[in-house]
């Protein structure tokens, strides 16, 4: 049996210490030790991306991370997104825009999306399909989520955020 | 999911990580991205006792251009190389590469180097160090030795790194400039491995090919340079016959092991077309630069 290492990181802005096995993986310890229950687990293949969480400034599949690797790091999950009460500019896009129905993807799709678009915040359609590839959906068919991370972009640049479903702007309009 | 225990060990320098290696010998693995390894490890295929992870070693980074040759460190990962505007403008052929692998995730952690010391067969990476003529420099415990990509990788999952040895850089000259390049990879979908794929290097003198590299990926039990097909363009017009017999070569060269992906037969098709169309893309590529 290996020996333990303590392992101390930046979870949404507070300081983490961990005692772990250096095979535990980062995905396991957000969810089992810090209950971060957010980013999911969907695959043992590295390929659905549920775990994705922003690490060091990069998207990283928490499966393929041992929580040994973030001594130091800057760990920001989906529960870190959200300011005060205030939902994200992405929250809001995937819930405007219908771009999750049984929300185990959503958090990993959010935490990819919020790193997307400070790289590159005015994405094409291509674009935001082209580097959200790393993680799969089963319910959405993805168009919607396309739609809720265009949504987010156009607010996070200060443009106005309308939903791309007029039939709520007209339920909406009616009910004043 | 859950790999077998192990001791772990973040070597600040590289004699540090080369003495771990040589202390732990067999029984260690270098960790590098991790998403090769870990996979792996996750599925017990692999079961090391130690894992010398190279992360902390920050001069096994970086991408630099010295005297007409691009260096890039072994643990440089994939976005970087296509976000790096030095190899956008000096080796566009292997962003282009780089953009055919894996996922964004993936590309944020996977390194240069771990993905050509993993030796596998899939990995796009080998095809294109060929393509390009590259090296690898190997850092041991008696010195350092420079060794071409075309040769280094023997078998699944066997190259010529050393058990001792650790890959530091890797060492590409930068294309003359007219050179046309062209990564045509077929695959099932986004993060998949290659069906088939074919990375070239063309160059032309006029309407002759003065120099073309092919080279081919998942089509054998490791990557293969494809010389016969080569030789059915080097020194000739680039013309639809030539082309044919490079494609028929391409295809003679290849050994695929059939699995979910296809047949042997559908694969060395595929390696035929793959290799017409990273051809034909490279000429158009040579022989008007501007447009591409």
């Amino acid at each position: 049996m290996s020996s333990k290492t303590m392992v101390s990181f930046m979870l949404n802005g507070s300081e983490v210490d961990v005692v772990v096995e250096p095979r535990e993986l980062l995905i396991h310890t957000l969810r089992e030790r810090c209950q971060h229950t957010g980013p999911h687990i969907g695959c043992e293949t590295s390929h659905c991306g549920a775990c994705t969480v922003d690490f060091n400034g990069m998207s990283v599949k928490s499966c393929t991370l041992l929580t040994v690797q973030a001594q130091g790091a800057e760990v920001r999950t989906v529960e870190g997104l959200a300011e005060g009460g205030t939902l994200h500019a992405l929250q809001e896009g995937f819930m405007q825009e219908h771009g999750l129905q049984c929300g185990f993807c959503t958090p990993g799709m959010l935490m990819r999306a919020y790193r997307l678009l400070q790289e590159n915040p005015a994405p094409t359609e291509a674009e935001i399909r082209y580097w959200m590839a790393g993680n799969l959906c089963r319910c959405t068919g993805y168009q919607n989520i396309v739609k809720a991370v265009e949504y987010a972009a156009r607010k996070l640049r200060g443009e106005a955020a309308e939903t791309s479903h007029p039939l709520i702007e007209a339920d909406a309009a009616n009910a004043h | 999911m859950i790999p077998r225990p192990f001791e772990y060990h973040a070597p600040r320098t590289l004699p540090e990580a080369l003495a771990l290696l040589g202390e732990h010998g067999d029984t260690a693995k270098l960790l590098a991205g991790g998403h090769s390894l870990l996979p792996m490890m996750k599925l017990r295929f692999a079961q090391p006792d130690h894992l010398i992870d190279l992360g902390g070693l920050a001069e096994l980074k970086g991408i630099r251009e010295e005297n007409g040759v691009l260096w890039i460190g072994a643990m440089t990962t994939e976005n970087e190389l296509i976000w790096s505007t030095l190899l956008q403008t000096r080796c566009p052929l292997l962003v282009e590469g780089a953009r055919q692998i894996a996922d964004p995730q993936v590309r944020y952690r996977g390194t240069l180097g771990g993905d050509l010391s993993h030796g596998d067969p899939g990995n796009d990476h080998p095809a294109l160090m060929i393509a390009l003529d590259a090296a690898f420099v190997l850092q041991g415990p008696a010195g350092e030795r420079t060794v071409a990509a075309d040769g280094f990788f023997v078998g699944t999952y066997a190259t010529l790194l050393g058990p001792d040895e650790i890959m530091t850089g890797i060492r590409i000259p930068v294309p003359a400039p007219g050179t046309g390049h062209c990564y045509a990879k077929l695959k099932r979908k986004t993060g998949d491995f290659a069906t088939a794929a074919a990375a070239v290097t063309l160059r032309l003198a006029g309407s002759i090919v003065e120099h073309v590299r092919i080279a081919l990926t998942n089509l054998g039990d490791t990557v293969i340079r494809a010389v016969d097909a080569e030789h059915a363009l080097s020194g000739k017009p680039f013309d639809a016959s030539a082309l044919d017999e490079a494609a028929r070569r391409a295809m003679a060269a290849c050994n695929p092991l059939p699995d979910l992906r296809g047949d042997a037969d559908y694969k060395r098709a595929m390696a035929g077309e793959m290799t017409r169309r990273a051809l034909e893309t490279a000429h158009q590529r040579a022989t008007n630069p501007a447009r591409c």
